[in-house]
C-alpha cells in the first residue's frame, strides 16, 4: 500500500510547528500504524534526514505512551490506541494527518511527542490508597461483591494514554480523573481517603489547566479502554459528597518533575 | 575475583528468612533520611521497592526512561500472580509452591531464595488488596484463582486478563503517594548510562536526560537496579520497544557479575509474526490454556479452514504427549512442541510456523458468556489485531521471546558481586532457574519490592561510608566515559539505522540461541554477532543533535550493548553443555526428545565476569545444592 503523510514537525517546545508531506510505500496491509512510522523513519534515516519523533512503548495497547491525532481523531479511526491501528484500515493512496494530543496541559516536546506528566501530578493528589507497604487484613475477611469488582475494574483499566483529554473540546481530564476515583471510591480499601479524594484531584485538575467537562462526551467516544462517561457522573457526585461533609485539607503542594 | 559467599541464613529452610529478618541491622526513624537510594526502574519491582523504602523515610531517587512511571513493560503482564492461599481448598502450601517453582525451573535455582518467595507469595495478595488492586472475585465476593501452566492446583490470582497492569497501577500509585508526600522523587524521561563506584562502593548514577539531553549525576548511598529483563536482544519479542539491557550491562561492566545469560524464556502462546517491518510480537496470555486446547492437522500442508478439519484428522500433541499436564505443560516444553511440530512440517499460517489455540470444545461445554467472562479482552486484543475473531476460528500461536531467567548475579541480600549495587525483579538472576512458571514474574518482583530489598537494602545502608559528592572525580570519569560513548556513536555517520543491526542480530539470536541450541550453531551465531557489531560502528547513523531530544540515539546506544550481551548469551549456552529448561541443546536430549539434564557437571549457577571489549569473559560457578528437593528427571507425562 501507499501514502501521502502531512506529519506535525516541531523542533522543542514553545517554537511554532508545521506540517511536512512524506509518501511511504509499499507498506504492508497488516503493520500497525506506528510500524508504518518505523519504517519511514528506516528510509529517512538512510537519507540522512531527521526522523520523526514519536512515543511507543509495549504497542499492544496497555502502557498508554503511544499518543497520536490521526484525521483529526486522537489515536486513530476504530477506537484503539495508535499502536493498534493497523494500515489495513485505511484506503490505498489516501493522505493521512499526524499529529500530537493537542491540549494546553501537554505541551510538545517535539514533533508528535508531548508532555503528560500533569497526569501523573493528578493521581499524587489523591489516586492512592493510605496503605503503605506491611502486614495488612487477609483480604477474604473484606468480600467484595463481583458486581462492585466490575464497576471498579472498568474504571481501573484506564491506561492514562489522555486521549480523553485530546478529544475533549475544552481540554477536560475528567473522564481520566473520575476513571480513578470512581475505582477506588467503589472499594472498601478506598474509604479512608474518600471524602478528600475527589477534590484534591479536581483541584489539581484545575491547577494543572485542564478545561471543565460540558458534557460533549467526545471523550468516551475515543477512549481506547471505553470508559463510560458513568465515571464522570460518579466524580461529580463524590465531589459534592465531600464539600458538603467536613471541608477536607489542603491537598499537598505538587511539584513538576 | 572470587564469587563472593551467597549469604544463605544457616537453619532449615523453613526458618532462614526469618532468622535473616531476626538479625539485620535496623536504622533508626529519625537517622533514615540521612541515607539515599536511587531505584533504576519503575515497573513492578523497581516501583514497589522505590514506595517502600520511601514509605520507611528513606530518601528515594527513582529513574524511568518511559514518560510516565506508570508505562514500565509490568503493565503487559496479562495472566495472573500466584500465592500459595489454598483458597480453593486444594491442599496446596508454601512447600508445594516452593517445589512447583524448583521443578519448574529445572532444579537450577538457589533453594533458600525459591522458599522465600513461596513464602512471601501470600504478603502480597494481602498488600496489592490494600492499595485497591480489583481481584477478581466470586460470587461470595471471596477472590477467585485459576491454574497456570505447570501445575496442578489453582493459585492464581488475577484482574481479567490485566493483572499485570492492576497490579503496576497499585505499586505506582504507592510510589507517587510517597512523591506527594515528599519522601521519593521520580526522574521521567531519563536513562541511567553509567553506574558510578567510590571505593569499590555504588554510589551514584550517571543518566541522560532523554528530554533535554543533558548529561546528569545523581549520588546515593545505595544504587538498586530493577531495570527488567533483556529479551529484546532477539529483535521481536513480547518486550516492550524500549525494554534494553543497558543498566544492567554498565553494572556488569563495572564488574557486576551477569548470571546464566543463557537462560531465556521463549512463550509459548503469541501471534506469530506476519511481516518484515513487524516491531513487537504480542503475548496471548497463557491463561487461555485452561480452556483452550492446542492442535495441528495430523497431515503436512492440510490447507482446509480449522473449522473444517475433524477431530481424528488433529493433532492434540499436548494432550497426547503429556497427558497429566495436557494443555498446561510449562512454557519451555510446551514451546518446543510447538517447534518440533512446525519443523515436521505440521505448521499452519502463511508461514507454516503456527499452531492452532482453539476455543471450540470450552464454548460448547462452558458457554459463550463464561468463556467472554474469562477472556474477553484477550480475545478482542486478538482480533483487534489478526481480524479474527476466536469465539469462531481458532486463535493461531506461536511461541516468542518472553522473559529472560538470567540476569545480574546475586546472593541472599540480592545485592550483585558490587557492594551497594542490588538487582531485583527480571534484571536479577535469582528465582526461575532455567525456566519461569506461568505467573510467577509478578510474584517474584513484588516479593522483591515490597518485601525483600526494603528490609536488606536498610540493613546494607548500616554500615560505613564516606560522605560523596557529585563532583569528585569518579562522578567525572563516569561522565567522560558517557560522554565519548555518544560521541563514538553520533561520529560513525553512516547510512544505516540502529533498527536494521538490531534485526539482523536478533535473527541470528533466535535461531541459534533459542528454543534449541548446538555447538555449531552457538559458534556460527559468535562469528555472526561480531561481523554485525562491525557493521554498526562502521554504518549506524543517528540523528544529529545531542543535547536534544534524540530517540534515534536512544535507541543505537541500547544495541551498542545488545551487541555485546548477545555474545555473551552464545558463550554461556556453549559452555552449558546439558540441556535444562529453556536451555535446550541438541545434543543432549532423551530418546524422546526431552531435556537431559548434567547434574554432575551443571547442578551450578555460571557468573561471567566482564574482561574488557577485547577480553574473553571468566566464568566463576556457584555450586547449587539440593537438600530439600530431590533431583529428578522433569515429567509432565
Amino acid at each position: 500500500m501507499k501514502f501521502k503523510l502531512e506529519i506535525w514537525r516541531q523542533f522543542e517546545t514553545g517554537e511554532e510547528g508545521h506540517f511536512e508531506t512524506f509518501e511511504v510505500d509499499g507498506i504492508d496491509p497488516e503493520a500497525s500504524f506506528l510500524e508504518m512510522l518505523d519504517q519511514l523513519n528506516e528510509r529517512l534515516t538512510g537519507e540522512k534526514r531527521r526522523t520523526v519523533a514519536f512515543d511507543s512503548d509495549c504497542r499492544e495497547g496497555i502502557c498508554g505512551s503511544c499518543s497520536l491525532v490521526i484525521d483529526d481523531t486522537p489515536h486513530g479511526p476504530r477506537q484503539v490506541t495508535s499502536c493498534q491501528t493497523y494500515m489495513r484500515d485505511f484506503e490505498d493512496g489516501s493522505t493521512i494527518r499526524v499529529e500530537p494530543f493537542r491540549s494546553t496541559s501537554f505541551p510538545v516536546i517535539r514533533d508528535l511527542v508531548t508532555d503528560r506528566g500533569a497526569l501523573d501530578r493528578v493521581i499524587q493528589a489523591g489516586g492512592y490508597t493510605g496503605a503503605t507497604t506491611g502486614p495488612q487484613p487477609e483480604p477474604n475477611s473484606m468480600p467484595v461483591a463481583p458486581e462492585v469488582q466490575e464497576r471498579a475494574m472498568d474504571a481501573a483499566i484506564c491506561i492514562g494514554c489522555g486521549a480523553c483529554v485530546a478529544a475533549c473540546p475544552n481540554g477536560s481530564a475528567m473522564l481520566f480523573t473520575g476513571a480513578k476515583v470512581t475505582h477506588l471510591n467503589l472499594l472498601p480499601q478506598g474509604q479512608p481517603e474518600r471524602a478528600n479524594r475527589a477534590i484534591a484531584m479536581v483541584d489539581q485538575m484545575d491547577q494543572e489547566g485542564f478545561g471543565g467537562c460540558t458534557n460533549f462526551g467526545e471523550c468516551s467516544r475515543v477512549c481506547p479502554q471505553e470508559i463510560s462517561l458513568d465515571v464522570i457522573g460518579m466524580l461529580n457526585r463524590e465531589y459534592r459528597r465531600g464539600r458538603l461533609g467536613k471541608r477536607p485539607k489542603d491537598p499537598p503542594a505538587m511539584r513538576a518533575q | 575475583m572470587n564469587l563472593p559467599d551467597a549469604k544463605i541464613p544457616p537453619g532449615p529452610i523453613e526458618k532462614k528468612w526469618q532468622t535473616w529478618l531476626d538479625q539485620h541491622r535496623l536504622v533508626g526513624p529519625n537517622n533514615r533520611s540521612d541515607s539515599k537510594v536511587i531505584v533504576i526502574g519503575t515497573g513492578l519491582a523497581g516501583a514497589s521497592a522505590a514506595a517502600s523504602l520511601a514509605a520507611q523515610g528513606f530518601r528515594v531517587e527513582s529513574f524511568c526512561f518511559q514518560d510516565s512511571s506508570r508505562r514500565a513493560h509490568s503493565i503487559a503482564a496479562q495472566g495472573g500472580i500466584n500465592a500459595a492461599k489454598d483458597y480453593a481448598n486444594e491442599g496446596d502450601s508454601v512447600r508445594r509452591l516452593f517445589h512447583d517453582t524448583m521443578k519448574g525451573g529445572d532444579f537450577r535455582s538457589r533453594e533458600a531464595n525459591v522458599w522465600r518467595l513461596a513464602e512471601l507469595s501470600e504478603n502480597i495478595i494481602d498488600q496489592a488488596v490494600a492499595q485497591g488492586v480489583p481481584f477478581n472475585r466470586e460470587y461470595g465476593g471471596q477472590l477467585a484463582t485459576r491454574s497456570f501452566g505447570g501445575v496442578l492446583v489453582q493459585r492464581t490470582f488475577y484482574s481479567r486478563g490485566q493483572t499485570g497492569q492492576q497490579l503496576l497501577l497499585g505499586a505506582y500509585s504507592a510510589l507517587q503517594h510517597q512523591v506527594a508526600s515528599g519522601n521519593a522523587v521520580v526522574h521521567d524521561r531519563h536513562e541511567m548510562l553509567d553506574l558510578v563506584l567510590v571505593d569499590g562502593q555504588a554510589r551514584g548514577v550517571i543518566v541522560r536526560n532523554l528530554v533535554t539531553g543533558e548529561i546528569e549525576r545523581h549520588a546515593a548511598d545505595a544504587v538498586i537496579l530493577a531495570s527488567g529483563g533483556y529479551t529484546n536482544v532477539y529483535y521481536l519479542s513480547t518486550n516492550a520497544m524500549g525494554s534494553n539491557v543497558t543498566a544492567a550491562w554498565r553494572a556488569h561492566r563495572h564488574g557486576a557479575l551477569m548470571a546464566n545469560p543463557c537462560y531465556t524464556q521463549i512463550h509459548p502462546t503469541c501471534i506469530p509474526q506476519s511481516g518484515e517491518y513487524q516491531s513487537k510480537l504480542t503475548l496471548m496470555s497463557e491463561s487461555l490454556r485452561n480452556d483452550g486446547r492446542v492442535w495441528v492437522p495430523r497431515k503436512p500442508g492440510d490447507d482446509r479452514a480449522p473449522t473444517d478439519i475433524p477431530d481424528q484428522e488433529r493433532y492434540y500433541y499436548l494432550e497426547e504427549r503429556y497427558p497429566a499436564f495436557g494443555n498446561l505443560a510449562p512454557r519451555d516444553i510446551a514451546s518446543r512442541a510447538a517447534k518440533v511440530v512446525c519443523d515436521d512440517g505440521l505448521g499452519v499460517g502463511g508461514t507454516g510456523r503456527g499452531v492452532y489455540l482453539d476455543f471450540r470444545d470450552a464454548i460448547a461445554e462452558r458457554g459463550h458468556d463464561v468463556i467472554e467472562g474469562r477472556y474477553g479482552n484477550l480475545f478482542e486484543m486478538y482480533e483487534n489485531i489478526t481480524g479474527d475473531n476466536p469465539y469462531e476460528t481458532p486463535m493461531m500461536i506461536y511461541p516468542a521471546p518472553h522473559y529472560a531467567m538470567g540476569g545480574l548475579w546475586v546472593d541472599y541480600e540480592l545485592q550483585t558481586t558490587i557492594p551497594g549495587l542490588f538487582a531485583i525483579g527480571e534484571a536479577n538472576f535469582s528465582d526461575h532457574g532455567a525456566n519461569r512458571l506461568g505467573a510467577s514474574a509478578l510474584m517474584q518482583t513484588l516479593a522483591d519490592g515490597y518485601f525483600i530489598a526494603p528490609h536488606t537494602v536498610a540493613h546494607y545502608l548500616t554500615g560505613d561510608r564516606e560522605p560523596v559528592s557529585t563532583s569528585d572525580s569518579a562522578f567525572e570519569q563516569a561522565e567522560d566515559a558517557v560522554e565519548s560513548h555518544i560521541t563514538r556513536l553520533m561520529d560513525v555517520d553512516g547510512t544505516t539505522a540502529a533498527q536494521v543491526f538490531h534485526r539482523e542480530m536478533g535473527n541470528v539470536m533466535l535461531d541459534n540461541c533459542g528454543m534449541a541450541r548446538n555447538a555449531e550453531g552457538l559458534e556460527r551465531a559468535l562469528t555472526e554477532i561480531r561481523a554485525i557489531k562491525r557493521d554498526f560502528w562502521s554504518d549506524l547513523r543517528v540523528d544529529p543533535g545531542r543535547d536534544e531530544f534524540n530517540q534515534s540515539l536512544e535507541y543505537a546506544n541500547r544495541v551498542s550493548d545488545f551487541l555485546e550481551l548477545g555474545e555473551l548469551m552464545c558463550v554461556d549456552a556453549l559452555r552449558r553443555e546439558e540441556s535444562c529448561g529453556g536451555h535446550f541443546r541438541e545434543e543432549h536430549q532423551t530418546p524422546d526428545g526431552e531435556a537431559l539434564r548434567d547434574d554432575d557437571r551443571f547442578a551450578k549457577v555460571t557468573a561471567w565476569e566482564y574482561r574488557g571489549e577485547q577480553g574473553d569473559p571468566v566464568p566463576h560457578d556457584e555450586p547449587l545444592t539440593f537438600e530439600n528437593v530431590k533431583l529428578a528427571t522433569r515429567s509432565y507425562k
